[in-house]
């Protein structure tokens, strides 16, 4: 269950932004997952919303882009989209596949306000 | 109440920045000089804000966007790139054992460790041994004589950068002072028994080794993709069980290949000794071998950065 530390790991990235900027809190919280990023995209939500009361993303809306994994095929020399790491090439059936894409795990972007929701 | 320009609130600046309506919506303004003017006169219409985010009207709304683009790993990734720095400089080379619980990762230490000291006595080594719980494991370590720091991850499931620099500290390795030994020391990190939490996490090894037994299943490499995707080498284990079990010892390197073609595999067994020298030649290599070029441009940062410095205290 390394989402969680994974979900601290996003609060962390979000309070930092906070002491930078200045605000009081999140109402939209955008992430990027790839598919290739080896995050359960569903456990990483329920860490993030176990984790939200009391703090700045507490009832934030939490948006997670899924980038699909993309490869370097290296017998058919270029780039083909896959789903997981096992799967084949979809052109030729090889595994001799080199991740280019869909690694990504990024908090993007944050809509947030300068007051808070108790105030 | 227009949210660009607020022009229904008679407090607020009037037409103080140029937006659109959409049809249908088009309203009076008045502007400063009290003259309104009708819509379809003609007056520049350029929209900076009329999207969710409104992100160029700083001040003009309640809500703002916060563009990021942040890695959720950075952190951790920061303090794995000052481990590795630390670890070149002291000459250390640092392998990240990684497999499921009861693959035999302490054992195989135990039994590298020993055949490292017959090798080589004066070679410097040491083990940071993960768990959740206890320090069985580290115990196990010291009684070869070996220095070993314990790290209970608590409800952890993996190691992360900042324990192994706190574990490094308390190693003696560290203090090796910072030369460039001929012969290089070398520390295991041994992480906590989880085929799937610590691919993730970069510790500033030189690579991680995932330790796979025979009495597992050949598919493990295709259970557990990201492990194996991210492991140097796989090392199979329990070889001397071979005869008591079903394990497709082809079949198992072609699934592994499968997740990473350029992933090197060796075989062994720590109860027979039977691979251990082939693993001990593969460890000294590359611990031998060049840093990597991340390592490389860091250490050429440092010595600018060090040049700089110089220059600014001779001016001072």
């Amino acid at each position: 269950m390394h989402e969680m530390s994974l979900a601290g790991g996003i609060l962390k990235i979000v309070e930092d932004a906070a002491a930078r900027d200045g605000f009081a809190r999140v109402s939209r919280l955008v992430l990027e997952a790839g598919a290739l990023a080896g995050v359960e995209v569903s456990a990483l939500r329920f860490a993030l919303e176990a984790l939200s009361p009391g703090t700045l993303l507490e009832a934030a809306i939490i948006e997670i882009e899924q980038p699909a994994g993309r490869a370097w095929c290296m017998l058919c020399s270029q780039n083909v989209s896959i789903g997981s790491r096992t799967d084949p090439c979809p052109c030729c059936g090889g595994w001799q596949l080199t991740p280019t894409g869909g690694t990504e795990l990024r908090v993007r972007e944050l809509i947030v306000h300068d007051v808070g929701l108790k105030e | 109440m227009c949210v660009v320009c607020g022009c229904a609130d008679p407090a607020a600046p009037r037409a103080a920045l140029p937006h659109t309506h959409a049809h249908g919506n088009e309203h009076k303004h008045a502007d400063p000089a009290g003259q309104s003017h009708e819509p379809g006169q003609a007056h520049a219409h350029l929209d900076f804000g009329a999207n969710a985010a409104r992100v160029s009207v700083p001040g003009l709304s309640p809500e703002r966007a916060i563009k990021l683009e942040a890695d959720v790993l950075g952190a951790n990734d920061r303090v794995a790139r000052a481990n590795r720095v630390h670890f070149e400089t002291h000459g250390v080379a640092a392998y990240n054992l990684v497999s499921s619980p009861g693959s035999g990762k302490t054992s195989l230490l135990v039994a590298t460790i020993e055949a490292l000291r017959r090798r080589d006595p004066a070679l410097p080594l040491a083990v940071i041994e993960g768990d959740q719980q206890t320090s069985h494991d580290a115990d196990r370590i010291r009684a070869t004589g070996a220095p070993a720091v314990q790290v209970n991850t608590g409800k952890g499931c993996h190691l992360d950068a900042p324990m192994v620099a706190a574990a490094f500290d308390q190693l003696p390795l560290h203090g090796q002072g910072h030369s460039q030994a001929a012969a290089p020391a070398l520390l295991f990190i041994e992480n906590v028994g989880n085929l799937v939490c610590p691919a993730l996490w970069d510790l500033g090894e030189r690579a991680k080794v995932a330790i796979l037994s025979v009495t597992e299943g050949e598919d493990k490499p295709l259970k557990y993709p990201d492990m194996f995707a991210a492991a140097r080498l796989m090392v199979l284990t329990k070889t001397d069980l071979l005869p008591y079990v079903d394990f497709d010892m082809a079949r198992c390197i072609a699934y592994a290949q499968r997740v990473n073609p350029g992933i090197e595999v060796l075989l062994l067994s720590a109860k027979t000794g039977q691979g251990l020298e082939a693993w001990l030649d593969w460890l000294l290599a590359d611990a031998l071998s060049r840093p990597d070029d991340e390592t490389a441009a860091l250490k050429a940062r440092i010595a600018e950065l060090e040049a700089r410095l110089a220059q600014h205290e001779g001016a001072a």
